[in-house]
C-alpha cells in the first residue's frame, strides 16, 4: 500500500500539484486519469522519489519513504517497476540486455537463470525474437512492451506504469491490460497505471483519480465514474460521442 | 556571475557523486572497458591526421624562417621537438579532443537525461552519475596521456618525411635536431598536463548534458557550452601548469 499526504510540488511558479492525498491499494489497479499536463507522470516520479517534493508525505506499507536516505530508498526502489512514459530504454543496449539489467543489479541468480526470466517476460509481452535488437530498431508500441517487461523483470510489490498502452493497437494494449490486471492479483502488486484510454478505465479501473487542476478532484471505480455528478470529470471523461452514447445506453 | 557561481557548484556536488565508493565494481569495469575503446580508440585517426600534417607543416615553417647559414641545421629538427612534446601534442591535441570528444559526451548523457533513461537508472539502484561519468573520467585518465605520446611521435615524424625531401634540409640534421637536448622533464611535464586535460575534457561536458533540462535543441546547446568552456578551462590550467612546473 501506498499513501501520499498532503503532497506539494512545483516548478518554480507552476504549482503542478496541490494538496494531494490519496491511497494506493494492493491487488487492485489503481488508476491515474487527468487532462495533458495535468500532472500525472509528475506525481508518479515524486512518488519514487524522483522529483523533490516542496512538502507532504509519502508511506510505502506505512514507511515514510521521503526522509531516507540514498540506501534505504534503494531497498524500497528495489521493489519498485517502472514503466516511463517514454519507455526509458538504455540505447547502448539490447532489448535483451536492457531486461537483464534490473536482475544483474539486484539479484545473485545465474546468468541462466536471469535470461530464462527475461524470455519470459518478453514473452508475457508478446515479444519473442526481439532480444538482439537496439531500442533504436524498435517500433514505439515495441519499445513500450519492453519497457514492460523491464518494469516486471524483478516481481515489483510496486509496479508504475505510465501510459502502458498509448501507442499501442487495440488488440496489444488490451494484451497489456490484461497482463498488468493478472500480474496484478496473482502476486498482489500494489499498482498504479496512468492512463488515456477510456477502455481501460471501464475495464480495469477499481480505484481511479482524476487530477484536476493539480488537485484530486475526484475519486472511485469504474462503475461510480458513469454515474458520477462531477462536470470536469463528465467532460473529461465523455468528451467523446462514442462514451456518451455509452453513457446514455 | 551568480549562475556561474550556481554552475560551479553544482558541478562539484555531481562530482562528490561521481566519486561515491561504486557499488557495482564489476559494472564500472566494464563501462571503462567500453568507453576506453569508443571514445580512445575512435580518436586515434584524427589524432595521426592532424599530428603528421601539423608536424610537417610546423618543420616547414621553421626551415623557411630560419634559412640563415649562421643558424646550425639541427635547428629545425630541435624546434619541431620542442613545439610538439611542450605545446601541440599536450595542448592543442586535448583541445581538438574537447571539441570531439566533450559534444559526444554530453550530447549522449543528455539524451538520456531528457528521455528519462538516468531516471531509470535511479529506479533501479544505480548511483547514474557513478554509472556514468565515473567510466569515461577513468577512461580518459588512461588513454588521453597515451594519445598525447602518439601524437609526439607522429608529429615528429611527419616532421622527418618533410626534411627527407625540403630544400635546404637533410635528414640527418633532422635527426641531429630531434636528438638535440633532450629533456626527459619536457615528457613528465607533457604527460602532467595531459592527465589534467582528460580530467577536464570528460568530466565538463558529463556535467552540461547530465544536467540538460527540455529537449533536443538544449542538448545541442549543452553540446556547444561543453567544448567551449572545457576549452577555456583548458587554456587557463595550460597556463597556470606552465609557470608552476616550468618557470
Ligand atoms: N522536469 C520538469 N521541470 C519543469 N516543469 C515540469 C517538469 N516536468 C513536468 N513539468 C511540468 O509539470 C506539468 C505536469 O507535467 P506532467 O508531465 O506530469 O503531465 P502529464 O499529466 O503526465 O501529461 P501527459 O498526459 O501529457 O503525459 C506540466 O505543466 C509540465 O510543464
Ligand atoms: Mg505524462
Amino acid at each position: 500500500m501506498i499513501e501520499v499526504k498532503n503532497l506539494y510540488k512545483s516548478f518554480g511558479d507552476n504549482h503542478v500539484l496541490q494538496d494531494i492525498s490519496v491511497s494506493f491499494e494492493p491487488g487492485k489497479i489503481n488508476l491515474i486519469i487527468g487532462g495533458s499536463g495535468s500532472g500525472k507522470s509528475v506525481l508518479t516520479k515524486c512518488m519514487v522519489g524522483l522529483h523533490e517534493i516542496d512538502s507532504g508525505s509519502i508511506l510505502y506499507d506505512g514507511k515514510e519513504f521521503t526522509t531516507m536516505n540514498f540506501k534505504q530508498k534503494k531497498k524500497i526502489r528495489k521493489d519498485i517497476g517502472m514503466l516511463f512514459q517514454a519507455s526509458a530504454l538504455f540505447d547502448s543496449l539490447t532489448v535483451e540486455e536492457n531486461v537483464l539489467f534490473p536482475l544483474e543489479m539486484y539479484t545473485k541468480q545465474t546468468k541462466k537463470e536471469m535470461l530464462e526470466r527475461v524470455n519470459f517476460c518478453l514473452d508475457r509481452v508478446n515479444l519473442e525474437n526481439a532480444n538482439k535488437l537496439y531500442p533504436a530498431e524498435l517500433s514505439g508500441g515495441m519499445k513500450k512492451r519492453v519497457g514492460i517487461a523491464r518494469a516486471i523483470a524483478l516481481n515489483p510489490k510496486y509496479l508504475f506504469c505510465d501510459e502502458p498502452n498509448s501507442g499501442l493497437d487495440p488488440f496489444t494494449g488490451i494484451v497489456i491490460d490484461q497482463l498488468i490486471q493478472e500480474i496484478t492479483k496473482e502476486y498482489n502488486m500494489t499498482t498504479i497505471v496512468i492512463t488515456h484510454d477510456m477502455n481501460s478505465v471501464m475495464e480495469t479501473g477499481e480505484n481511479i483519480m482524476f487530477l484536476y487542476q493539480g488537485k484530486n478532484w475526484w475519486q472511485g471505480d469504474n462503475h461510480e465514474i458513469v454515474k458520477a455528478d462531477n462536470k470536469e470529470l463528465s467532460e473529461f471523461v465523455f468528451a467523446s460521442k462514442i462514451m456518451k452514447q455509452f453513457r446514455n445506453a | 556571475m551568480i549562475t556561474l557561481f550556481e554552475n560551479i557548484g553544482a558541478y562539484f556536488i555531481l562530482l562528490s557523486r561521481v566519486f561515491k565508493k561504486p557499488d557495482n565494481y564489476k559494472l564500472i569495469f566494464k563501462q571503462t572497458i567500453h568507453e576506453m575503446v569508443s571514445l580512445g580508440i575512435g580518436s586515434l585517426g584524427l589524432i595521426a591526421i592532424i599530428s603528421v600534417f601539423m608536424g610537417a607543416v610546423v618543420t616547414i615553417q621553421t626551415a623557411t624562417n630560419m634559412n640563415n647559414p649562421l643558424l646550425p641545421g639541427y635547428l629545425v629538427g630541435f624546434a619541431t621537438r620542442e613545439s610538439f612534446i611542450l605545446e601541440l601534442a599536450p595542448t592543442v591535441m586535448s583541445l581538438i579532443l574537447a571539441g570531439k570528444i566533450g559534444s559526444n559526451v554530453a550530447s549522449e548523457i543528455g539524451t538520456m537525461r531528457i528521455s528519462d533513461q538516468i531516471d531509470a537508472l535511479e529506479i533501479m539502484g544505480v548511483n547514474s552519475a557513478s554509472y556514468l561519468v565515473f567510466p569515461k573520467i577513468i577512461a580518459s585518465l588512461i588513454f588521453i596521456p597515451i594519445i598525447v605520446i602518439y601524437s609526439m611521435a607522429l608529429g615528429i615524424i611527419g616532421g622527418l618525411v618533410v626534411s627527407m625531401y625540403f630544400d635546404g634540409m637533410t635528414l640527418n640534421d633532422y635527426i641531429l635536431g630531434i636528438r638535440f637536448d633532450f629533456k626527459m622533464f619536457s615528457i613528465t611535464y607533457a604527460l602532467i598536463k595531459s592527465v589534467f586535460f582528460a580530467f577536464i575534457i570528460t568530466s565538463i561536458p558529463s556535467y552540461f548534458g547530465y544536467y540538460v533540462k527540455g529537449g533536443a535543441l538544449e542538448i545541442g546547446k549543452a553540446s556547444t557550452k561543453s567544448v567551449v568552456y572545457s576549452s577555456i578551462i583548458i587554456l587557463i590550467i595550460n597556463y597556470l601548469l606552465t609557470q608552476m612546473l616550468l618557470v
